[in-house]
């Protein structure tokens, strides 16, 4: 019986190994930043080189941060989404325009929409660095205390929109604001 | 035959464009090794079975462009991992550092070996040789199909 029992066993735990392996992405690697501060940046905004804006002016508010560029093609497919979600929900949305000419960016937003309440501009990508981004578009979710909670890779499709993205920041509104008594961890 | 030239020169005049790569700058051999050395160390996110020194991808550049600076800078070689380390998690890092998350990353191929030693012994020790005691029945009957055999091999 135990003959034949073994076998079975090392199959069904090759097979568990296998579904798992399929449903894992490798392609994604999990943010160091979740639960943690977001890093501290500075930079202009995309409409007005002169006004610069600071990560800890965000603190408040639950917000979205899409990271984004006018030569990312998966950009212009998510963009439209992102339109939606500002439209039909009270959340800021801040764009982050990384490596990127300003001007085609400005014309972006006019063609396509601008979904965002402020846009930043990283030229040369150093800010993009400290928020470890590797693959545009990227998309943070911060709590009210400025806190990561949420970091997606990738284009945003319909489905992450509405399971994860909306669920957590509607979560994220009714938890009240830390004023900074715990925040430094 | 002169547009010919041209075009040619052309060509190469553009592929001379794509070959220069901005050489860098060090103060000494041995600045120049480590930076060298952490970029070997270092995984580049975008293709991710290579490291730094080998990928073309954007973010390459401008991680090793950083590597350079902070390497130039005179930071020791910690401070240099740590900051890809607190950005991008320990998986920047071709060797991960020993930790709960990854025990069974370095010690799960240990731990596979020795279970197929155990496999493996045991297997061995089920096939023992078992004596059997053969009486002069046997024997007889054991020579004549050797014989036989041998005969028959030889016609």
């Amino acid at each position: 019986m135990l003959k034949y029992l073994i076998p079975l066993i090392v199959f069904s735990c090759l097979v568990i190994l296998f579904v798992f392996g399929l449903q894992n992405d490798p392609s994604i690697v999990p943010s160091p930043f979740i639960d943690k501060p977001l890093p501290q940046i500075s930079l202009p905004t995309l409409s007005d080189p002169s006004i610069s804006i600071d990560t800890n002016d965000l603190k408040g508010e639950v917000t979205l941060i899409n990271i984004w560029a006018t030569w990312c093609i998966p950009c212009r497919q998510e963009h439209a989404l992102l339109v939606d979600l500002a439209k039909n929900n009270d959340v800021k949305v801040v764009g982050l325009n990384y490596k990127d000419n300003r001007d085609d960016a400005m014309k972006w937003l006019v063609s396509l929409g601008d979904p965002y309440n402020i846009v930043l501009f990283d030229e040369d990508g150093k800010a993009g660095i400290d928020l470890g981004l590797y693959g545009v578009p990227e998309t943070f979710i911060i709590d009210k205390n400025a806190i990561v909670k949420h970091k997606h890779i990738g284009p945003l499709t319909e489905e992450n929109i509405s399971e994860t993205i909306i669920p957590m920041i509607k979560e994220l509104k009714v938890t009240p604001l830390n004023n900074g008594l715990n925040t430094e961890k | 035959m002169i547009k010919i030239f041209i075009s040619i020169g052309i060509c190469l005049s553009l592929t001379f464009v794509h070959a220069v790569d901005i050489p860098l700058e060090f103060e000494d051999v041995a600045q120049q090794q480590r930076y060298q050395q952490l970029l070997e160390e270092l995984r580049c996110l975008v293709c991710q079975n290579q490291t730094l020194a080998d990928s073309h991808a954007d973010l390459a550049q401008d991680l090793r462009s950083q590597v350079y600076t902070m390497v130039s800078d005179g930071q020791p070689n910690q401070d240099i991992i740590d900051y890809l380390v607190t950005r991008y998690g320990n998986f920047v890092l071709y060797r991960p550092p020993l930790n709960a998350y990854t025990v069974l990353l370095w010690f799960g191929p240990f731990i596979l070996l020795i279970f197929a030693f155990i496999v493996v012994y045991r297997l061995a020790k089920s096939k023992k040789v078992v004596d059997v005691k053969l009486n002069q029945e046997d024997h007889l009957a054991v020579s004549k199909l050797l014989n036989q055999s041998d005969t028959n091999n030889q016609s």
